[in-house]
């Protein structure tokens, strides 16, 4: 466990010396996404039977942790093959899996800042959520298997342009379709079925349930935690591959 | 007891289509200053990645400590420090953090990492830079963070991959002293290197390498002693050269010569030269 929380303290230490910046960044998208979609395009519109904003801000909440989770993976590719600090671990007498668990949280950490940031902005805008214990598990599941998958991709591509186009084949189509800004009930069923095998899909199922206080989506639950098992195993072994 | 701390066999590494490395059999024993020389692409880093088990080999086996740096990497990452050939410092990390980590990574209990760190930071002349950002550290003083913070668990073998490169020559000599003297607090260590100045300052053995093959393997002086002591070396021209055991049977040659020449004593670079009919750095 000290080897985790060593690389773990590295990723914090690089978040505190940046956290003023960072809490600044993770604010500007969900204050736009806020201001054109909730309170321009979504005036007066419901979504499921609820206002729009209070529909949009949970999936807000499940994008924002997701897209800062992820963000470690960028970060991990530069300390590889740009600084070369990656090597530090890498030499050290510790196992892939606890590299990947000391990263991994690093990205649970931002995550969750991520999510407070859009929690105040719900608190500002007026919109009551439920904080409660299945808003907290689904956040940080959702947080816990973008990051394992982050340290998954930064461990496979090896240029910048190659994380950059994961990032756009990936991630970006995610944002928009996985349940975020509108209920899957509005596309055709295909196009429904697929998305419904996304991650980002339950987060968002199960995050908005718990946020507005609607039954518990268990089957989602039961994805994300299997969606986090799996890429995280594969992140440990592509550690594994990446050194010896 | 297996004096051995490194060992290899048979040690292949191939990528793609180039064999970077073609059976290399190595041993270093305790207490040596081995030296790798051999010009850029000649395998000496790949070596070096595979003993610190940042590169898996293809065939073959290596064992650092007496552990299979495959198979036992754990327990062989335990007692090495490793300095690599680019800077690998972490820039937003102060001086002290970045030693501070790295005890954490290599389970130093607390007050052993702070003493450690103490000594190191003093030892390196890093001591009044103990708070500032790593960034800010000049290349040659960044050079000699990354020798504390390999120092710093207490490592057998410190491998040292070209840890001169790029530096001026006071700065160089400066990292050969931490070399030294790290080398007389019982460290093992293992350098590679193209400069030839740095293989017969440091080195009790050097072994020479080119295209992934161990080429000649001996002290420095026996090396030059098995090439020849003096070289007679035309001035202009084709720039030939020839080796004799003494400098009466050079100086003797040289005044058969109609051609303009020089006498000088022989260097590692002649050895390689004689092995390989190329220079160490083109």
């Amino acid at each position: 466990m000290s080897g985790v929380w060593a690389v773990f303290y590295r990723e914090l230490l690089i978040l505190r010396s940046r956290l003023g910046r960072q809490m600044a960044n993770y604010a500007i998208s969900p204050l736009l996404y806020i201001i054109a979609f909730g309170w321009g395009m979504g005036r007066g519109v419901t979504m499921e039977g609820v206002d729009y904003l209070a529909y949009m801000l949970p999936g807000l909440l499940a994008l924002s942790s997701m897209s800062r989770s992820f963000s470690i993976s960028s970060e991990i590719n530069i300390a590889r093959f740009y600084w070369h600090t990656f090597e530090e671990f890498q030499t050290a007498p510790l196992s892939p899996a606890a590299i990947v668990l000391g990263e991994v949280l690093g990205g649970v950490v931002r995550g969750f800042l991520a999510a407070a940031v859009v929690a105040a902005l719900a608190l500002v805008s007026g919109v009551g959520l439920h904080f409660g214990a299945g808003l907290f598990a689904g956040v940080f599941l959702n947080c816990f298997l973008f990051a394992s998958a982050a340290v998954l991709a930064a461990m496979m591509v090896r240029t910048h342009a190659d994380q950059s186009n994961l990032t756009g084949f990936i991630i970006t189509p995610m944002t928009f379709l996985c349940g975020t800004f509108f209920s899957l009930d509005k596309l055709p069923g295909w196009a429904s079925a697929a998305i419904e095998t996304l991650p980002l899909t339950h987060a968002s199922h199960f995050i908005r349930a718990s946020a507005l206080g609607q039954p518990t989506p268990w089957l989602s639950l039961v994805v994300l935690a299997s969606y986090g098992c799996v890429f995280f195993l594969m992140a440990v072994w592509q550690v594994r591959k990446a050194s010896i | 007891m297996n004096s051995a701390v490194i060992e290899t066999r048979d040690l292949t590494k191939v990528y793609g289509k180039t064999k970077a490395l073609n059976g290399l059999d190595l041993v270093v024993e305790r207490g040596e200053i081995f030296g790798f020389l051999g010009p850029n692409g000649a395998g000496k880093t790949t070596t070096c990645r595979v003993l610190t088990t940042l590169t898996k080999p293809t065939s073959g086996s290596a064992a650092v400590s007496g552990f299979d740096v495959v198979k036992q990497a754990v327990q062989a990452k335990s007692g090495m420090g490793v300095v690599a050939q680019h800077t690998n410092v972490d820039g937003e990390l102060s001086v002290y953090a970045n030693l501070k980590l790295h005890g954490m990574l290599h389970k130093m209990p607390p007050w052993l990492r702070e003493t450690r760190i103490s000594e190191l930071l003093e030892f390196v002349g890093l001591a009044q830079r103990r708070n500032d950002p790593a960034r800010q550290l000049s290349g040659g003083l960044k050079r000699r963070l990354m020798i504390a913070r390999a120092l710093l668990h207490n490592p057998s073998v410190l491998f040292l991959d070209e840890p001169t490169v790029g530096l001026d020559a006071q700065t160089r000599r400066r990292i050969w002293d931490l070399i030294r003297r790290s080398h007389q607090a019982g460290v093992t260590i293992m350098l590679t290197t193209h400069y030839i100045e740095e293989a017969e300052a440091l080195c009790h053995r050097v072994g020479i390498i080119d295209s992934g093959k161990l080429i000649a393997l001996d002290s420095p002086a026996n090396l030059l002693a098995s090439s020849g002591t003096h070289v007679v070396e035309e001035v202009g021209g084709q720039g030939r050269s020839w080796f004799f055991e003494s400098r009466e049977k050079a100086s003797r040659r040289a005044a058969e010569m109609e051609d303009t020449v020089m006498i000088r004593r022989a260097n590692l670079e002649d050895v390689f030269i004689r092995l390989t009919g190329r220079k160490v750095r083109p």
